[in-house]
């Protein structure tokens, strides 16, 4: 079950920010700001704006993080003050944390190359010991919340937010009451930025109602955004005892497959994830009332994506979305962004849009909810997420009473 | 060295202590009751020696718990 949810992006700092500006189409897309981009092919980025960490940390861990662990921080105190888990409830080896970051702690890492090369070795942070590291995200929530059950970092590019999820799952089943998990990134500073670049897939559209969308003709590449969410899973039953005020919905089935080397005859595994997280959830297809997609915005891509979700629900057998057009690809914060969208959409009953997709080929054969959100009942979605170099992974969202 | 040049650079290293900025009345409390913990001493230690022109070793760092510990080695260093 999940039963807090801390969420910062670009279109909206906090969860009912966020999910407002979805629904009211309000984009976080622009051009970047944090450094003058004015001579890199691409320029527009999902920044997140407004977000003071010092507002909402110590003093002591701003010089010990990047700003992907600060907005992680945040989002994990976010997520914990809405599951509003009274202390005591849990020891502190009932609680975990399980995490996913793609890119680590660019920005810090850039500054701390910048003193080395002008200032010699002896000017470079001990910190940055561990501020680049994969794990850090899960260890500093850790050490904040006194989370000591099995913890873990997981890593998948994009696709590895929803393998965290997933392996929250597991560790709730495997007797850890509450599991603390999600993903974030940020890389946008100047050398984040051009290793983002590097993957050849960023948009160089430079207007930013232009430049990111997913499963249009027009497509012209993907945006990259900062952000993420971090969700509490919660045992069942523990939620139950504990009398929690509120359960947005269950995390019911997950999945992770990885795709055949380029070249092979083989088909992507995106399918196979998406299958077999079903079958993990015990839901069939025509029991999915939503799939939220990768929706990478790069044709041949989006074309892999649309077959694979058709070959499993028919032509246009189901409503299709990709809101992460209104905040760009968060990486490993964009799985459990769209997993706090799925929750929301079951809640309030409304498919958010495709940000500013308009013109969908036809030869995609998808329902694809697109031009403005679209009331309809919705008890079970299915998130797809796909990471750089052949990572796949599917989650299960399901209504709690369903 | 005073302690203002060690709160100084204690903040620019490791973040301002829970309890607000250092003073003479907190010159004795250990930096773990401070909130800082050992890296963010090696961190401080390392600042100090390139600014005071000293060198600490590593295991010297382990030893001074307190600001007056700090606050005496430098200037015993920079002294001699």
């Amino acid at each position: 079950m999940v039963t807090g949810i801390g969420l910062v992006a670009p279109n909206g700092v906090g969860l009912e920010r966020f999910w407002q500006a979805v629904l009211d189409g309000r984009s976080g897309l622009a051009e970047l700001t944090r450094f003058d981009a004015s001579g890199y092919p691409c320029r527009i980025a999902g920044e997140v704006s407004g977000f003071d960490p010092a507002a909402h940390l110590p003093g002591r861990l701003l010089p010990q993080t990047d700003v992907s662990t600060q907005l992680a921080l945040v989002a994990a105190d976010w997520a914990l003050q809405d599951a509003k888990i009274e202390p005591g409830t849990y020891t502190d080896y009932d609680m975990a944390t399980v995490t996913s970051t793609a890119t680590g702690g660019f920005d810090f890492t850039h500054r701390e190359f910048d003193k080395l090369w002008s200032q010699g070795p002896r000017a470079v942070s001990v910190y940055e010991s561990f501020a680049w590291f994969y794990a850090v995200n899960t260890g500093q929530i850790s050490i904040r919340n006194q989370l000591r059950g099995p913890s873990t970092a997981l890593v998948a590019e994009q696709a590895g937010g929803l393998d965290a999820l997933g392996q929250a799952c597991r560790t709730v089943r495997r007797g850890t009451p509450v599991v603390v998990s999600g993903g974030v990134d940020s890389a946008l500073d100047p050398w984040g930025w051009v290793s983002q670049l590097a993957g050849g897939q960023v948009s160089r559209e430079s207007d930013p109602s232009r430049a990111y969308l997913p499963f249009d003709a027009d497509a012209a590449g993907y945006v990259p955004g900062e952000g993420g969410a971090i969700l509490v899973v919660e045992d069942e039953d523990g939620a139950r005892r504990r009398g929690a005020h509120q359960v947005y919905g269950e995390l019911a089935g997950h999945a992770a497959t990885f795709d055949p080397p380029p070249g092979s005859p083989r088909p992507p595994g995106l399918r196979r994830a998406a299958q077999a997280a079903l079958a993990d959830a015990g839901v069939r297809p025509e029991e999915v009332d939503l799939v939220l997609a990768d929706g990478v915005g790069v044709a041949p891509l989006d074309r892999a994506e649309a077959e694979a979700i058709t070959s499993l629900f028919g032509p246009r057998g189901v409503p299709v979305s990709a809101p992460k057009a209104f905040t760009g690809r968060l990486y490993a914060g964009a799985g459990p962004v769209d997993v706090a969208t799925a929750l929301l959409a079951i809640r309030d009953g409304v498919i958010p849009a495709t940000g500013a997709t308009a013109r969908v080929p036809d030869e995609y054969r998808l329902d694809l909810v697109h031009g403005a959100p679209r009331p309809a009942p919705v008890s079970t979605v299915l998130v797809l997420a796909r990471g750089r170099r052949g990572f796949n992974s599917a989650l299960v969202v399901r209504r709690a009473d369903a | 060295m005073t302690i203002d040049d060690l709160n100084r650079i204690l903040v620019a290293c490791a973040g301002e202590a829970d309890s607000g900025p250092l003073t003479e009345q907190r010159v004795d409390t250990t930096f773990e009751d401070l909130g800082y913990d050992s890296l963010a001493r090696m961190e401080t230690a390392s600042r100090i020696a390139d600014e005071f022109g000293l060198s600490i070793p590593d295991d010297q760092v382990m030893e001074l718990r307190t600001p007056r510990d700090v606050l005496d080695l430098v200037n015993s260093l920079v002294r001699a």
